[in-house]
């Protein structure tokens, strides 16, 4: 499991997964605030999910741990959902996009998330509903290493396993940092896949800024039946941005002054 | 009344094939038939309230209208904050069939008496909350639950109340049921406190006493028009409700008089459960007796009161 980590560390980010973190990084500008490291993670995961397999009646994408939602507003604009002017507008007192995403006002948010330990329940139910009426739907859940300390996360995962939900793929972000520091010092979650397969899950663990593999391993999950499953990604909380990664006091910025935003600009070769 | 309710869910999910059961492990044979008929559309789940409560709206999501039943307690306090972001935010139609509303579980201790359940269910943006108050009016009102937007609170009754309902033509959601004259002493009452006042008014004709009984079935949206015109001739009004009189009802009604600039607010009188847990045991009748909420003891309140406006 350490090799996986040091991989998340290494690995250098390609054009495209650049240029998601300017998009980020513009947000930031405009609000002077937000969660900066929980939405550098999981870049690469959301880029991989909306480049191949979030199809409109087809799948649904529900990020549960919705304070990384300067991540999904990026990619939500480049995939044409919103427009480059709502953007911007971030955090402002008219824009519909806030520091946690909400159904009602974001063109391609399903549910409205912030709260930990929601997302996945409410997934889980969508699941079933696809079950029951064989609409064939996946659904696709993205939840942070912090917020399945919920115990909510763990009764969904007894449910969806009792349902044999295969129809329904978590993600977790595994940065390996919360909130106030480490999660093996805060709550320690190890040892995760055991967890997990202890719970009837098809557990798989990757390197969550590697496209490829996150690609990959979806592509296996997808074809495995009558279970549900869970992708450990292996990430770097503030992926990209060097004063960030690995922080945790750049998990959510309450403001980030002239100097931050040129560190991150730096970081990103603007 | 509590079958009466369950039962209806499988009457009306026999006709709409949107409506969905779900329990959380409560009940031993509770809708077997339902469960044998429409297998599908039955799902007993663990005692897992908070991610029920974020799978029903899911469910409802994908348009499906469930019903999710379980101790009313479990369905107000534990979850709470999936009762207002995942169905309140959303707007979403699930119904909360709340079992042992108020003092039902008189035995069972403090963990289980839902009696701030109400005020906590108001609070959230959305949230319908409804209180029959015996069997033929939950059976006239549950269908009528199906096409509502947004979420619904049942709070149910222990079962086997008098039934007092039988004569009212129209029983609706949203409106008022009066019983009685009102010229002298108006109850406004929810759920079973009805039957308790409707006793009252028996006793006070004996003394000469013009009551009658407001009777709400909805709670929220509250039918201000129906109290307005209630509360104007009665020299007396009580608010009776087997709940805490922080935030139930009776705070409902002097909200509502207050926002209506109505000077009815100064004949009200809130008849309730104090901000106390209540720790007795025995049963529902006698903790209703030990908070002065049987028939006897809102008499003698009413007496005493109208004792002192003579003084």
């Amino acid at each position: 499991m350490k090799n996986k980590i040091l991989n998340s560390k290494k690995i250098k980010l390609d054009k495209k997964s650049i240029y998601l973190r300017k998009l980020i990084l513009e947000c930031l500008k405009s609000e002077k605030r937000g969660h900066v490291g929980s939405a550098m993670s999981l870049v690469e995961i959301i880029r991989v999910l909306y480049e191949k397999y979030i199809k409109k009646n087809k799948s649904k994408f529900i990020l549960s741990k919705g304070h990384g939602c300067l991540a999904l507003y990026a990619i939500l604009y480049d995939k044409g959902f919103i427009k480059k002017k709502e953007l911007l507008s971030v955090g402002k007192f008219n824009s519909n996009l806030g520091g946690h995403p909400e159904h009602d006002k974001v063109n391609g948010v399903e549910i409205s998330t912030g709260a930990l330990g929601h997302g996945l329940p409410i997934a889980v139910g969508m699941a079933i509903a696809s079950k029951i009426k064989n609409t064939k739907k996946q659904y696709f859940v993205v939840c942070g290493d912090g917020e399945i300390n919920e115990g909510s996360i763990w009764e969904s995962l007894l449910s969806a396993s009792k349902h044999k939900l295969d129809n329904l793929i978590v993600l977790v972000d595994y940065n390996k940092l919360q909130s106030y520091g480490k999660n093996s010092e805060i709550l320690d979650l190890e040892p995760l896949t055991d967890k997990f397969k202890s719970f009837n899950f098809n557990t798989f663990n990757i390197n969550g800024h590697d496209i490829k593999e996150i690609d990959q391993c979806i592509k296996k999950v997808l074809r495995i039946k009558k279970k549900p499953s869970v992708i450990i990604c292996h990430t770097v909380k503030g992926k990209g941005i060097k004063i960030a990664e690995g922080n945790p006091s750049w998990h959510h910025k309450s403001f980030l002054g002239e100097n931050d935003l040129n560190e991150i600009e730096k970081s990103l070769g603007t | 009344m509590r079958k009466t309710c369950l039962d209806m869910v499988y009457e009306i999910a026999k006709k709409n094939n949107k409506v969905i059961f779900v329990g959380s492990d409560l009940g031993a044979g509770v809708l077997d038939e339902f469960k044998k008929k429409i297998p599908k559309r039955f799902i007993m789940e663990g005692v897992s309230e908070q991610y029920l409560t974020g799978m029903v709206s899911g469910l409802a999501m994908e348009g499906f209208i469930p019903y999710f039943n379980t101790i009313a307690t479990f369905l107000t306090r534990r979850n709470f904050e999936q009762n207002i972001i995942d169905l309140g935010l959303h707007n979403l139609p699930v119904r909360l069939i709340g079992n042992g509303g108020g003092l039902v579980y008189a035995p069972l201790g403090p963990t289980h008496q839902a009696i701030e359940d109400i005020s906590i269910m108001r609070a959230i943006p959305n949230m319908m909350i409804l209180a029959p108050c015996d069997s033929h009016e939950m059976k006239k009102i549950m269908p009528q639950t199906v096409n509502i937007n947004g979420p619904i609170y049942i709070r149910l009754a222990r079962g086997g109340d008098k039934i007092v309902t039988k004569k009212i033509k129209n029983i609706k959601i949203g409106k008022a049921i009066s019983f009685g004259d009102f010229k002298d002493v108006l109850f406004v009452t929810t759920g079973i406190m009805t039957q308790e006042c409707l006793e009252v008014v028996e006793k006070l004709k004996s003394r000469n006493i013009k009551a009658g009984v407001l009777h709400n079935t909805t709670i929220k949206p509250f039918d201000e028009e129906s109290l307005l015109k209630a509360s104007k001739k009665p020299k007396l009004i009580f608010t009776v409700e087997e709940h805490m009189v922080s935030g139930g009802l009776g705070s409902i009604i002097l909200e509502t008089l207050n926002q209506k600039n109505s000077s009815a607010i100064t004949k009200v009188n809130r008849i309730g459960i104090n901000n106390v847990f209540v720790k007795k045991y025995g049963s529902q009748q006698d903790l209703l007796n030990h908070c002065g909420l049987n028939a006897k003891k809102i008499f003698a309140t009413v007496i005493k009161k109208i004792n002192e406006q003579k003084t």
